[in-house]
Order: C-alpha cells, then structure tokens, then sequence
C-alpha cells in the first residue's frame, strides 16, 4: 500500500489551485526530497496531507485513507516562523507541550512520557537540550528538538518543512544524516523540502518537484532536467552537472541560490 | 498595622490579585502578548469611566469593556492582537474616550486617579468579594484550556495539525486576560496593571526556564511585591502603588541582571 496517494487532486488556498489536477504515489520507507520555487505548494502540500486542508477536486489518500486532522503517525516539522527570540521555555517542557496538547486541563508529563521524550533526544543526538531554554540554543540545536519532538510517537511518515532554513552548511549535513539514519532505522517515510537540491543528494530516494501548479516524482537524474524543470519554473531553465553537484540555472543564474536570498522563513504561496 | 480593617482588606484584595495576576501574565509573556494586556486595561479605562457616566459601578464597566475587547482580539486574533500599531491606536482611543467621559460626569473626577493608579487602601469587604470571584474564575478558566493553550503558544503551526482550534484558544485566553486585568487594575490602576502582570511573570521566565517552577515563581514574585509593597507604603507614606511598581521593577531588573542557570555548555 502507498504511504501517500494524490489521484488528479486539486489543492486551492483562497481561490487560487497552488497543485492542479497532480498525480503521484509515495511507497512506504521512501525518502522523497520535495522542491520547487517559492509558492510551489510545499507547505501547502503538507498541510494537506495533515488533513488541514482538503482537496477541492480529485482525490488524497494517506495510508489508504482520507487524511485525518490529528494523526498519529505523522511526525511534523513546521517550518520555523514562530519561535519567539526570547521564549524562555526548556526543551523538556517544549516537546511535552506537544504530547496530547490537544487535552483540556492542566498540563502533566507521566514518567512514561518523559523517558520517551529523552529517548527521542538521544536519538538525535540531543539529550542535554531538555534543560535549557529555547532562547539560548543556536539554529541547529532548536531544528533537532522539533526533530526529535516529530519523532516522538513512533510515526510512520515524518513530513519536514524546510528544516534546513536558517542553517549553516555543517550543521545542514548533521540534520540531513540524522534524520536519513533514523528514519532508515525505524523504516519511516520522509518528505523533506528544501531549496537545495545538492545537500539533499546523497540522502533521497526519489524527488518531487513543484511548480506552475504540476508535480513530478521521480529519480533525481530523470527529474532535474531541463525540458522538466523548463516546465515546472515557467521559464527556459538550463541544468549543468559538475562533480557531483546539479546547477539549476534560469539565465545563467542559479535559481536556487537567488530563491534562498529572497526567502528567509515566508512561502508566498502558503495562507495562514 | 493589622489592627486596621483597611489594611487587612488591603493584603486580601492585594494576595488575590497578585496570584491571579502572576499566573496569567506568565501566559502573556509566554506568548508574547504583553501590549495587548498592556491596552486591554486602557479599554477597560474608558470602560470604567463610561459605566460612571451611566450611574453603573466602574468596576462592572471596566469588566465588561476588557472582556469584550479581549474577545474582539482573539477573534480577530492574527490580524490584530500581534500588531503594535493597531493595539497602540485603540489604547490611545480608549484613553480619548476614557477623558470623554470624565468631562461630562466631573463629580466622578475624584475618582479617575483611583481608577489609574489604583486605591487597594479603600477597599471594601464587597470589593473582595467581587475581586475572589474575578480570580476564581480566571484561575479555573485558565487551568481548563492550559495544556491547549501552552501547546498553541509555543508550537501553533504544530497545534492546529493536532486539532487545537487556535482562534478559540486565542480567545479564551484574551478573555480571560480581560478578567484578570480588571482584578489587577482595581489594586495598582489601569496605568500600572504591568508591575503586577508583567514584572513578575518576566522576572520568573529569565530566573527558571522551567513550566511549572516559572508559574509558581511569577505567583510567588506578584504576591510578595503586592504585600511587601502595601508594608513599605505603610510605613513610608508613600502610595502603595508606587512601592508595588518599584518592587516589580527591582526584581526584573535583578533578574536581568543575573548570570541565568544553564548548565556548562558551548554552542
């Protein structure tokens, strides 16, 4: 059984289709890199996928389902907007917020719960972030505590929003492996989306690439050409491969670096 | 000093609306949403002096302005009750209004330094009443959506994929944000609802980073600067409103100032 399943579905925020009439199957144990230009429909498409955001026509199933709000095998990682400059909440009661956040009443942390959240820091290599606060942990730290809070529950799909924005390339390496090495583990699906397609190279299986409302899954060799990508951006795009890197380029500038310039946390296409 | 009725009213109203005051403001810095707390009590200004004007008790006009206001907020939620400019506007409005009102009903005057500054010296035994009954509301309202609603403040992209309605929480949170202020503004004013609801709560947040250890610290901080406050104003003559706001600012500042706990670590 596929682990997501879009069949000629529509996806609309605000009268406007982001992914329009899109096909495609993700299989279980998949890691799928999912890329695009700005306002492609990535958010957009994990929120769908959360059940937060129904398809206005076609069909998306996940696990052989209609997409439930709330689900308990998807791990989620929002893209990073919220976090405010100086919350001064340790990361044990940040990840604890979020088991059955949803209850009404006070909050608890059962014993039980606690050792599953150290056990999921320990996983990401972040067991002594449980006791300091969110304001004093660097970039690359507060990403593997919303790793390991995603974790948490053992899901079987972990939908990631640009978890590599706002970090520097050694510690953009360092998520990428954790997060590949787990989820090969514990045999669980992976959309990641990101800007850079050459950090995510030697991790993914498969790719998805979003633009001018298509969607096209495939092996990253069959995908990132430039008949394909021409298509996907709308505009004439040249892709060049040179030891072990792929340029996309729209002339002569690489479109990838100028999207990241541009974008510091806002996906035009995403509504609140 | 406890021979006095006035003075043993004084520490009831004041140890109410400290700990009512410490708890939700802990909320409201968590959230980030001190300015909107911060104008709920200018509102509640105008509610007050409006409720005068009419031959109603202030304190019912400060509650029923706050708590619209408060709910008109959180509804509006994303839009409004995170923009600067906008809240800023409405308070000054209200402060307009507030004036308004006093210039059409003069005899009340004489209260209007009460109503900003607050009195917690000319409190009656109904006052404590009322204001037990504010805080036991506020103080269950808030236990009944707490766990939502930490969850939605510092994770709401991650709450809303749960099921957390993030505009209800928002609201009932704003709302009882409104209670709380028209407890606090009935002991130091509308004008200095801050040295209660904010001081202590921010001084807690910089001291524990810790949940529960921060709430009861940001309680426990409200409660002895409001008594420790009304003593120095008994001793000194001075107004205890003024020995309240320098005792919440002290304390902030103290914490500011202190290297905050973490364990030896490099980035």
């Amino acid at each position: 059984m596929n682990v997501i399943e879009l069949d000629r579905a529509t996806l609309q925020i605000g009268g406007r289709a982001v992914l329009k009439d899109v096909s495609f199957a993700i299989e279980p144990g998949e890691f799928i890199g999912v890329l695009g230009p700005n306002g492609a429909g990535k958010t957009t498409l994990m929120r769908a996928i959360l059940g937060l955001l129904p398809p206005s026509a076609g069909r998306l199933t996940v696990f052989g389902h209609a997409p439930r709000c709330g689900d308990a095998s998807i791990g989620y990682l929002p893209q990073l907007r919220t976090v405010l400059p100086d919350l001064r909440v340790r990361g044990l009661d940040y990840i604890a917020s979020s088991m059955h956040g949803e209850r009404w009443g006070l909050p608890s942390l059962s014993a039980a719960n606690r050792a599953k959240i150290e056990a999921t820091l320990d996983a990401v290599g972040a067991r002594d972030l449980a006791n300091r606060a969110l304001s004093d942990m660097s970039g690359g730290e507060r990403q593997r505590l919303l790793l390991a809070q995603a974790l948490i529950g053992e899901p079987k799909l972990l939908l990631l929003d640009e978890p590599l924005i706002s970090l520097d390339a050694r510690h953009q390496e360092v998520v990428i492996d954790v997060i590949r090495q787990v989820c090969r583990e514990r045999r669980i699906t992976v959309l990641f989306s990101a800007h850079e397609l050459n950090q995510l190279l030697g991790a993914i299986d498969r790719v998805l690439y979003l633009g001018n409302g298509q969607a096209v899954l495939g092996r990253v060799d069959d995908v990132v050409t430039a008949p394909v990508l021409s298509r996907l951006y709308g505009t004439e795009i040249e892709v060049l491969r040179a030891g072990g890197h792929i340029f996309v380029l729209s002339r002569g500038r690489d479109v990838e670096r100028a999207d990241h310039m541009h974008d510091h946390g806002h996906d035009h296409g995403h509504a609140h | 000093m406890f021979q006095y009725e006035f003075m043993t009213n004084a520490f009831a109203a004041a140890g109410i609306v400290a700990v009512v005051s410490g708890v939700s403001g802990y909320f409201l810095v968590m959230r980030g949403q001190t300015f909107a707390g911060h104008a709920l009590s200018h509102i509640g200004f105008a509610g007050a002096t409006g409720a005068g004007l009419i031959g109603l008790a202030p304190l019912w006009g400060l509650v029923g302005f706050t708590l619209a206001a408060g709910i008109a907020m959180g509804l509006l939620s994303e839009r409004i009750s995170n923009r600067d400019v906008a809240i800023g506007v409405v308070l000054a409005l209200s402060l307009g209004f507030g004036l308004l009102f006093l210039h059409y009903y003069t005899s009340f005057a004489t209260q209007a330094t009460a109503l900003l500054f607050g009195n917690v010296l000319a409190v009656d035994h109904a006052t404590i009443a009322t204001l037990a009954a504010l805080g036991a509301v506020t103080l269950v309202a808030l236990a009944a959506i707490m766990r939502p609603l930490i969850f939605a403040s510092l994770q709401p992209e991650l709450a809303e994929a749960k099921g957390v309605s993030l505009r209800f929480i928002s609201t009932a949170f704003l709302g009882i944000v409104a209670l709380a202020v028209s407890a606090c503004a009935q002991i130091v004013g509308v004008l200095m609802v801050f040295t209660l609801m904010v001081g202590p709560a921010a001084a807690a947040q910089r001291v524990t980073c810790g949940l529960w250890a921060g709430l009861m610290l940001s309680a426990a901080l409200a409660l002895a600067e409001a008594w420790l406050g009304i003593v120095i104003a008994y001793h000194t003559d001075w107004p205890v409103s003024f020995c309240i706001a320098a005792l919440s600012a002290l304390c902030y500042f103290a914490a500011l100032a202190m290297p905050h706990a973490r364990p030896a670590h490099s980035h």
